[in-house]
């Protein structure tokens, strides 16, 4: 049981990381990836909510869609939810634990529209995991995006000061990186347990 | 007529949302293993573009302005759903194939970005070929795309073998991996920034409105919605 979570959790952090190789949330990743700082707040956000959308769609999709057959409005509940979920943990946040909020708050609405909550959602139906599993499935893809965008936080902070050439500062530099930290990550394709 | 035209070309050249706005990156990187794939996402996000596009332009005067983000979402993944299942009904090949990326056309900021920047302030006609254009613009890119990284990395197009493997050519596999996908965008953006082409990954300073701008640098489209939001 303990060894079958932790293959789940290994998967989804390593082996498919969920951006880069499976591209979803390209956007915080390649937008806010400026400053290890911000990049470890953003991954701490991206933990929080993934984990616990994890849990609310696997509980909505067997306690509620499953028993009445509504299984096709599965998209349009998990994004509503989520969107909703994210709005409550704030407020939640603010009100009961403000040293958290003061550290992950900023990055709470970013989250909202950030296709690896959703993805993870749906993966977990996909997969047809139970609770136990769609929650260690979402975190360790929550976990798989904070080690990259930390590592690329890193390496774009080494590397601003560089001569780099004209045409591929800003955007093109930053996608090469990423590019590479993919071909690293394809090594973890033959991990054994 | 004329101006629906405009709209149009406007949406595949000079506004193209790949190569242009730079929206949209997760699929653009994601399904452009092959041109297949490539052209059949393009398609299904025209599909669910133009139709939200006309809905959301048809009842812009009647949601408030508050619940607009929320209902826009509803609207979208209602076709988004529709288009799913008439995918995995008469192209059964390539719902397999797309996978996890069709239900996600919900949240590619081009649709919800139209929606806000374009569709809520204009009418149905104009807000239709706008949705025509950009839809066809992000499937010609997508094909490109995919045409490339297929030729280069499988030696075929379209499924169909075109160079040979052999002491001359050898597919350089890694184009048809992840990582290709990346290297394959950057060095389209960097191209871009050394003919000094318009794009926004090229483009300095912040966007202008919600997703109308550069998603590399953004992060702030949701931020755009989230301050909409609080206002209200």
């Amino acid at each position: 049981m303990i060894k079958e979570l932790l293959f789940i959790a290994i998967t989804a952090a390593l082996l498919n990381n969920v951006v880069l190789s499976q591209f979803l949330g390209l956007c915080s990743f390649l937008g806010v990836s400026t400053n290890t700082k911000t990049a470890a707040g953003m991954g701490g956000a991206v933990c929080f909510v993934i984990t616990i959308a994890s849990a609310v769609a696997n509980l909505l999709y067997d306690g509620i869609l499953v028993p009445f057959h509504l299984e096709y409005l599965q998209t349009i509940v998990f994004i509503l939810v989520i969107a909703a979920l994210v709005q409550v943990v704030e407020m939640f946040l603010k009100k009961f634990i403000p040293a958290l909020y003061r550290a992950l708050g900023v990055y709470l609405p970013l989250i909202t529209t950030n296709c690896a909550v959703l993805g993870v959602a749906l993966k977990n139906v996909l997969s047809k995991y139970n609770m136990a599993q769609s929650v260690v499935c979402g975190l360790g893809t929550a976990i798989g995006y904070t080690i990259a965008i930390i590592i690329l936080a890193g390496i774009r902070e080494r590397i601003a000061d560089n001569p780099i050439p004209d045409s591929i500062k800003g955007a093109p530099i930053v996608l090469i990186t990423a590019a590479l930290m993919s071909i690293a990550f394809m090594g973890f394709a033959d991990l054994k347990f | 007529m004329k101006d629906g035209l405009k709209q149009v070309f406007k949406g595949i050249v000079t506004e193209n949302p790949v190569f242009v706005l730079a929206l949209g990156m997760c699929p653009t990187l994601a399904v452009t293993k092959c041109a297949i794939d490539g052209i059949g996402m393009g398609l299904s996000t025209t599909a669910v573009l133009i139709l939200s596009n006309v809905m959301i332009s048809a009842l812009r005067k009647v949601i408030p302005d508050g619940v607009r983000m929320p209902a826009y979402i509803v609207i979208v993944a209602s076709f988004v759903t529709v288009v799913e299942f008439l995918l995995e009904a008469y192209v059964p090949s390539l719902y397999a194939s797309l996978g996890v990326y069709i239900p996600l056309i919900v949240v590619n900021c081009i649709i919800l970005g139209r929606a806000e920047a374009y569709a809520s302030k204009n009418n149905v006609y104009l807000s239709l070929c706008d949705g025509i254009g950009m839809g066809l613009g992000f499937t010609v890119a997508l094909g490109l795309i995919g045409l490339f990284r297929e030729l280069v990395g499988a030696g075929t197009m379209f499924g169909v073998s075109i160079l040979r493997s052999n002491a001359a050519f050898a597919p350089v596999e890694i184009f048809v991996k992840s990582p290709g996908a990346f290297l394959v965008v950057a060095a389209l953006a960097a191209l871009q920034n050394k003919l000094g082409l318009k794009s926004a990954t090229n483009r300095k300073g912040k966007p202008k409105s919600g997703c109308n701008g550069n998603c590399l640098t953004c992060s702030g489209c949701p931020l755009e919605v989230a301050k909409g939001e609080d206002k209200s």
